[in-house]
């Protein structure tokens, strides 16, 4: 017998986002997590009006918030919220924020929720984490040859070219694209231009990824309000809707190697509760820590066909004035990695997108915008994904 | 193919000595039940009792049915690789100075897909056997080996941080006077040891198989008495920055429990050469070999203990002989602790009744020298810390996993004859 609730998801209905926040990165940085998303949060002030006794709500993702959680940022921020999370789904956090401060919204269990995310990058603080990430890293893949991601993605990259063919030139031309989306960001890290010869070209790090494959670990924080559309109004704020969101997390564990994420389980879902397709959307940010990912992305979400990510990447422009906008800002491969901020980045920059925020980059006509989350890479694979499909206000 | 290894350089004395790093040691205490078996040269999963699915990495319970029935069994070796990369960069200092690495995704036949090592004549997507050792922090890791033995197999340089090849180390064999010894010593020139040094105590004494030990290759016989501290320390100072590999052969023996005794003499004479033997060679030795756990191809990498497997429950028979094994025996688990940080493996093989005179009234099986010495040079080539050798040896060993209270008891019962 199969148990299982067979009942419709409700919608979001009058759930908006607001305020989008980035609070510039820095390659290292010698402030604590604490100050980053201290910096978030006052961003938050600034950019919508609202003060400490506003927030009644706070969510907080953080690798290096220790010895502290949310709990303590509470007193340490001057909240004094009835409703508290901390999520710690790396790439995935910030869909995943989302989605619970809109059903604490829409419930009445909160009234404004503070979402935050950020880290900081000591000189020595990746290396650290690394260390100490998960159970089964430390037990199963971080004695083999401690390449971190770089080792874990390498694999799940050579497997998932061998299976659909997609090759380094596709892989190239994303990053390419994002490289000059990141050129008309202010805040990213990277400031030159990425040519594909010198993609091409580059140093290998673990075949077959290359150093232009990988994000740069770096210090940062992003953050944004959740509230009901009513309250937007009222402070006259900008927002985005949520048309639907997808979360999941351990997909296909079965599979020897990671070619596929758990949104394909639940793609179908995140459209039929969104009332669009994946041809209404205006702009997609992916969690992009490797190229690879991204194209899992593309088909899992069902932009292409599983084995079609090279022949629409072949097809396609992925800069914000191209034939598919796509991480607009640049991405975490070129913004930089602010641990879990750059599970917010893409979030926070569709938020902008949709909100007329956007400057240099700003994607012509905005309407719909997806956005895509992956995280944790446990032992060899990402355990959470997460989606959510977003609607300009009106 | 992997090329052969060649024979080290000399070393230059005025170049610093390479300091020991580590591949990362921390695991959790679920995990330390492979590394165990992995010690004994043993790939065990977690196969769950209830519904015989294997799960890795280390779960409390079966990912599947939930069962905390899970159980570490032998598993088969066979794998496919799937996928593998070549990393060549890490953010741990012991890998970064060995890039290139070669590290693959291996689906077992067993069920379970795992990270491992790989040895350099994988191929892509080959079938592989997985083989389970501990690295060189002492902690169990798997590699992946060609499904056939190829060429110069055992020089590859990822498996070589697993194992402990005497070929072109320089071994220190701790007593040539017996039979063991001197099979012992014969056995490191059979596999391909550069140097065989051979203590010898009171050497103005005669003893059979002199001129055959003198005779053989590399072998440099030198005075030894480790029941003499200043003889120990004399012969540290001459060759323990040279000692890449120590094989304790040195023992004393006599068959009686302690009511048997008059007096401490004989019990004494025993913890002399078990016990503070083994402690004098230590405290001489161990600094030097632990210093040196990473220099070269020609590094320490081996302490070699030979004791008799009544070290792990007293059999009254050889009552004080095996009070004083045990001794030995709790001494060579402080060995391996102060060892690791250095690389230097602390390898026990546990034996039963050897085939020498103070054992002479014992029934069969017994182990001979020749094969004890035999193992002692598969054991550093395979790179196992932990050999229970002999039937007899595998049963004590393996009533002692399943309950060592009850074994006390099945031991007190053995009488002699």
């Amino acid at each position: 017998m199969s148990i299982g609730d067979k009942r419709q998801r409700q919608a979001y209905d009058g759930i908006v986002v607001a305020a989008p926040v980035s609070v510039p990165y820095e390659r290292y940085s010698p402030e604590p997590a604490h100050w980053w998303l201290a910096r978030a949060l006052s961003g938050l002030g600034s950019a919508s009006g609202v003060s400490p006794s506003d927030v009644d709500g706070l969510c907080v993702s953080s690798f290096t918030l220790f010895p502290d959680t949310a709990v303590g940022l509470t007193q340490h921020f001057g909240l004094t919220p009835r409703w508290l999370d901390h999520i710690p789904t790396g790439g995935a956090s910030g869909v995943i924020a989302l989605r619970k401060a809109a059903r604490a919204v829409q419930s009445g269990d909160a009234g404004i929720v503070a979402c935050i995310a950020g880290d900081t990058n000591h000189v020595d603080s990746f290396r650290a984490m690394l260390t100490s990430f998960s159970r089964f890293s430390q037990d199963a893949s971080y004695p083999y040859g401690s390449g971190g991601p770089n080792g874990s993605f390498a694999l799940m990259t050579q497997d998932y070219m061998h299976q659909y063919g997609v090759q380094k030139k596709h892989f190239g031309k994303l990053c390419v694209a994002q490289r000059s989306n990141a050129l008309h960001y202010p805040d990213a890290l990277m400031k030159t231009p990425l040519t594909m010869e010198q993609y091409m070209s580059a140093r290998q790090i673990a075949d077959p990824i290359v150093l232009f494959d990988c994000v740069m670990p770096c210090a940062g924080a992003e953050a944004f309000l959740v509230m009901h559309e009513d309250q937007a109004k009222d402070m006259k704020l900008p927002f985005a809707r949520i048309l639907s969101t997808i979360e999941r997390h351990n997909a296909y564990p079965d599979d020897p190697v990671q070619t596929r994420g758990g949104w394909s389980l639940d793609k179908d879902e995140l459209w039929e509760q969104s009332g669009v397709t994946p041809a209404d959307v205006s702009l997609l940010q992916t969690y992009d820590d490797y190229p690879v990912v991204i194209a899992m992305q593309f088909e899992d979400l069902g932009f292409c066909e599983k084995g079609d990510a090279g022949a629409f990447i072949a097809e396609h422009t992925f800069t914000f004035d191209g034939s598919f906008p796509h991480n607009t800002s640049g991405g975490q491969l070129s913004v930089g990695q602010a641990g879990a901020a750059g599970g917010y980045l893409g979030l926070v920059e569709a938020i902008r997108q949709l909100t007329g925020a956007a400057q240099q980059n700003a994607v012509a006509d905005a309407e719909i915008a997806a956005v895509s989350g992956f995280g944790m890479i446990n032992f060899d694979r990402g355990l959470c994904s997460a989606a959510a499909i977003l609607a300009r206000q009106e | 193919m992997v090329e052969p290894l060649k024979k080290p350089p000399k070393k230059n004395p005025q170049k610093r000595t390479v300091l020991p790093t580590l591949p990362p040691f921390a695991r959790s205490r679920r995990a330390l039940a492979f590394t165990a078996a992995a010690a004994e040269g043993r790939f065990v999963l977690q196969r769950c009792a209830d519904c015989e699915s294997v799960c890795y990495p280390a779960r409390e319970i079966c990912p599947k049915c939930w069962s905390p029935a899970l159980r570490w069994d032998d598993m088969p070796d066979g794998g496919q690789m799937i996928a593998e990369t070549t990393l060549r960069t890490s953010i741990n200092t012991y890998f970064r100075e060995r890039m290139p690495w070669r590290i693959g995704t291996v689906q077992l036949d067993a069920g379970p897909s795992v990270l491992a090592h790989i040895h350099g004549d994988v191929n892509e997507r080959s079938r592989v056997r997985v083989i389970a050792r501990t690295d060189k922090s002492g902690q169990g890791v798997m590699i992946a080996l060609p499904e056939k033995e190829t060429p110069n197999m055992a020089d590859d340089r990822q498996l070589r941080t697993l194992t402990c090849d005497p070929k072109f180390r320089r071994v220190l064999i701790t007593d040539g006077r017996t039979e063991l010894g001197q099979a012992a010593a014969k056995a490191m020139v059979d596999a391909g040891a550069s140097i065989i040094f051979v203590g010898i105590a009171e050497s103005w004494r005669p003893y059979p198989g002199k001129e055959a030990l003198g005779a053989l290759p590399g072998v440099e016989i030198l005075p030894l008495d480790i029941t003499d501290t200043i003889s120990v320390q004399e012969l540290a100072g001459e060759i323990g920055g040279k000692t890449d590999i120590l094989i304790n052969t040195a023992e004393h023996v006599r068959p009686g429990a302690s009511m048997e005794r008059d007096g401490v003499v004989t019990a004494r004479d025993e913890m002399e050469v078990n016990y503070f033997g083994l402690l004098r060679l230590i405290q001489a030795f161990g600094p030097g070999m632990r210093a040196r756990g990473a220099d070269g191809d020609n590094s320490a990498c081996a302490w070699v203990n030979l004791l008799s497997v009544y070290a792990l429950s007293n059999w009254s028979a050889y009552g004080t002989t095996s009070a004083s094994q045990a001794a030995a025996y709790s001494l060579s688990q402080c060995l391996r602790a102060e060892m690791a940080g250095s690389g230097v493996k602390v390898v026990n093989i546990l034996f039963g009744p050897l085939d020498e005179s103070w054992r002479q009234p014992l029934p069969p099986p017994k182990v001979t020298p020749e094969r004890l010495a035999r193992t002692v040079a598969e054991t550093l080539q395979q790179g196992i810390e932990t050999v229970a050798l002999g039937p007899v040896a595998e049963d004590v060993m393996r009533r002692f996993k399943e309950d060592p209270l009850v074994l006390e008891r099945e031991l007190s019962q053995i009488q002699l004859g």
